[in-house]
């Protein structure tokens, strides 16, 4: 057992860190909560790429550094903490790369990894639907072959980040005849192809954090299906896996965390033992959930894909990100209220957005009661219902 | 970074539980509760040919030259059998920090005594007034007398002084004002002590020394020693947590196979979901309290500054324990609440150990200083 960072992975976090920072010196972007999801910078993206810092663990034939995933720990937990606009590469690196990686063709393979390794293909994803979100595998999305082709017809929702996608990862239906489960697969369509248009949806934020998506009769060559046809869900279970991995879970409003801390010992609030408590509650639950994100980078370091792990992490992490935005609020008071473009905000109205955005975190990507479900079944064996 | 613990690890836990399986039943544990004494001889020399006295003391003592992250697995085994008797305090309450803070010959007289079972060590720091441990309020005096000093002082929550041969006592030098630790032989003539009744069924004492006569060769270390105390009880913390996370481990399996196999509705409550959300929230906060308590035993097996990890492990493992015995006795049903089960030996733990070295309001003002708050 070794909860420590060798020698290089230290010096990796610590080259990380003066890249940010520079940055920020720089002016090229103000920290900022969400910023992994939100933070629209093609820019950055491309100065990421740069440095071999995105696809950082896949093979070097494919664009990626062939490095550890807990070098890959060590990258994002930096990206969080300085709350950088990494929005434009985050799902492509995180897990469509992956999916392809894990799934794709070789063809699929050498077109999208080294591009989106580059800082140069964005992805959004196309799993929910207005009928489908939990219980995803109610998915209505239809693929129809058609000579060399498959036809997509239906609607996606709650797709983030679509509006810079260039491509997005959809699931749709390839035989309606089969069980729920057993007739789904996965494409990579690009967002632009005829067909495809996109209505946007605003958050309680006031951000324009999601989009519905529309498929008519969008044509998508054979060889952009990821996998076995039919075998979408099973792949779409394992991505999810990888797409609940993440320290953006308990790290996403880390600059909130940061900016509390330092307001209560510059205010003084730091004297009162109520503040003292409840800022001290926050770290624990804070630290607690980070070495519940460590146990599933340790677990894909061991070669397994993390499933009921990271379904714990990621409940419990999105949990804390409510209870952070509440006792924010809770410490500022009235000024809590102020929202960023007020006059007096405090803390640049981070409160309130979080407060406002943290409701949303324990729906996506699998709610805090099918993610528990999921420990139950697959962790603790459980029986179904 | 790598979460998983060695082959060698693995094969210690397995001895462990496969002998406190055989050898600490239930009836066991209940008659070591009602006996006098709370332990038994023969077990503790079973334990002593183990290995598991010396287990991370240096060879040259008799030792097993082991780490702390290894003592730290053993007693997570113990905490999971609700193992009664005085290792606790012997090994971590008494034989690390002889280990830490006596001279050569303080060590070469007290450890090899202590590792080959044959001596009895417990701590005597907290006093009346106190409701945690408190160090830095400590009142007993030891006025300097000749060559040595007459301690005079009241202890309380003592766990084993009444079996214990040495006590490591912590008092105020006069007129110095300086805190410092002696060696004290438990079975003096000015030494009384009682029995308390505890929640846990372990045995601590109300220890009053009246005028006992100690040389400056019983002092561990020089006077000044409270930063060393404030350590001792740190570990203490640890090794608790530890203890606390073989506790835990076990009630959470025990309520996850009850809940597969009592069937109410013509079916397993544990096919219900509000159930097994429940059991969730308590396999989260097992995970969340084992590997904060690892890093922390980690650390301090490698001797790293860790005040800041201890603490968040002992504050999260005060409150999250009661989560979970609060959910275990909940999805256990009335069988929960009864002597019958076993349940009951880990919950009233459970609470004791919270108590112990420190709840979580105080170690969350620990983790509130090392904020820069």
């Amino acid at each position: 057992m070794d909860f420590g960072f060798t020698e290089d992975q230290e010096r990796f976090r610590q080259e990380v860190r003066s890249f940010l920072e520079d940055e920020i010196r720089r002016g090229e972007w103000e920290p900022a909560c969400d910023a992994w999801i939100q933070g629209f910078d093609p820019e950055f993206t491309k100065r990421v790429a740069q440095r071999g810092w995105i696809g950082l663990t896949w093979p070097p034939e494919y664009g990626g550094q062939g490095r550890s995933h807990v070098d890959r720990l060590i990258l994002t937990e930096e990206m969080l903490r300085y709350g950088a606009p990494a929005a434009c590469h985050w799902f492509g690196d995180r897990q469509v790369g992956g999916a392809i990686l894990s799934f794709g063709s070789e063809e699929l393979k050498k077109e999208f990894l080294p591009r989106i390794a580059g800082g140069e293909a964005y992805f959004g994803l196309g799993m929910s639907e207005p009928g489908a979100g939990s219980d995803l595998a109610s998915l209505q999305t239809r693929a129809v072959e058609d000579g060399d082709y498959y036809v997509i017809n239906g609607q996606k929702t709650w797709t983030s980040c679509a509006y810079f996608a260039h491509y997005i990862d959809v699931y749709a239906r390839t035989d309606p005849e089969a069980p729920k489960h057993r007739g789904i697969s996965e494409f990579i369509v690009d967002a632009g192809s005829p067909g495809v248009s996109r209505i946007p949806m605003t958050d309680i934020t006031g951000t324009e954090a999601w989009s519905d998506l529309f498929f008519d009769n969008v044509r998508v060559h054979k060889k952009y299906l990821i996998g076995e046809k039919n075998r979408g869900f099973y792949q779409v279970l394992h991505q999810l896996d990888y797409e609940r991995s993440g320290m953006e879970r308990i790290m996403g409003n880390y600059p909130l965390f940061e900016a509390i801390v330092q307001y209560c010992r510059e205010s003084k609030l730091s004297r009162d033992p109520v503040i003292r408590s409840k800022l001290a509650r926050l770290q624990v639950e804070f630290e607690v959930g980070r070495l519940l994100g460590y146990r599933v980078t340790s677990v894909m370091e061991e070669g397994r894909t993390p499933n009921w792990e990271s379904a714990m992490s990621k409940a419990y992490s999105t949990e804390f990100e409510k209870r952070l935005a509440n006792v924010a609020m809770e410490i500022l008071g009235l000024y809590g209220q102020l929202m960023p473009e007020s006059r007096l905000v405090p803390l640049r109205g981070m409160a309130p957005h979080s407060y406002l955005g943290s409701k949303g975190y324990s729906l996506q990507a699998g709610t805090t009661e099918i993610l528990k479900n999921i420990v139950a079944l697959r962790g603790l064996g459980l029986p179904g219902s | 970074m790598k979460l998983k613990l060695s082959e060698e690890q693995e094969m210690l836990r397995i001895a462990a539980r496969d002998f406190l399986a055989d050898k600490c039943p239930r009836a066991f544990i209940k008659q070591m509760e009602e006996s006098e004494t709370g332990y038994s001889r023969e077990m503790w020399q079973e334990m002593v040919e183990l290995g598991w006295m010396g287990l991370a003391f240096p060879e040259k003592y008799g030792g097993g030259d082991m780490g702390f992250l290894d003592l730290a697995l053993l007693l997570e085994e113990m905490g999971r059998a609700c193992l009664p008797g005085p290792f606790f305090s012997t090994v971590v309450l008494g034989g690390l920090p002889i280990l830490d803070m006596g001279s050569e010959e303080q060590k070469e007289r007290y450890l090899p005594a202590a590792i080959r079972g044959e001596k009895i060590f417990s701590l005597a720091l907290t006093e009346p007034g106190h409701r945690n441990h408190e160090p830095a309020a400590i009142t007993t005096e030891a006025t300097p007398e000749g060559d040595g000093y007459i301690i005079n002082g009241t202890k309380l929550f003592v766990p084993d002084a009444h079996i214990a041969d040495y006590l490591l006592c912590v008092a105020r030098t006069k007129p110095a004002d300086e805190v410092a630790v002696f060696m004290v032989n438990a079975r003096g003539p000015q030494i009384d002590c009682r029995l308390l009744t505890t929640l846990g069924g372990d045995k601590q004492c109300e220890v009053v020394l009246d005028g006992v006569s100690v040389s400056k060769a019983d002092l561990l270390g020089r006077p000044g020693q409270l930063a060393a105390v404030q350590r001792i009880v740190e570990r203490a913390a640890v090794a608790k947590c530890c203890e606390m996370v073989g506790n835990i481990q076990r009630v959470l399996e025990m309520t996850v196979s009850y809940a597969k196999e009592r069937k109410q509705f013509d079916r397993p409550i544990g096919s219900f979901q509000a159930i097994q959300h429940y059991c969730v929230d308590m396999a989260t906060d097992v995970d969340g309290a084992r590997l904060s308590t690892y890093r922390a035993a980690w650390m301090l097996s490698k001797g790293l500054p860790c005040t800041g990890e201890v603490a968040t492990a002992k504050a999260w493992m005060g409150e999250a324990s009661q989560r979970i015995m609060d959910l275990a006795h909940q999805i256990h049903g009335a069988i929960g609440v009864t002597m019958e089960h076993d349940l009951h030996f880990y919950s009233r733990r459970a609470k004791a150990a919270e108590l112990a070295y420190g709840d979580a309001d105080v170690y969350r003002e620990m983790v509130a200083q090392e904020m820069g708050l």
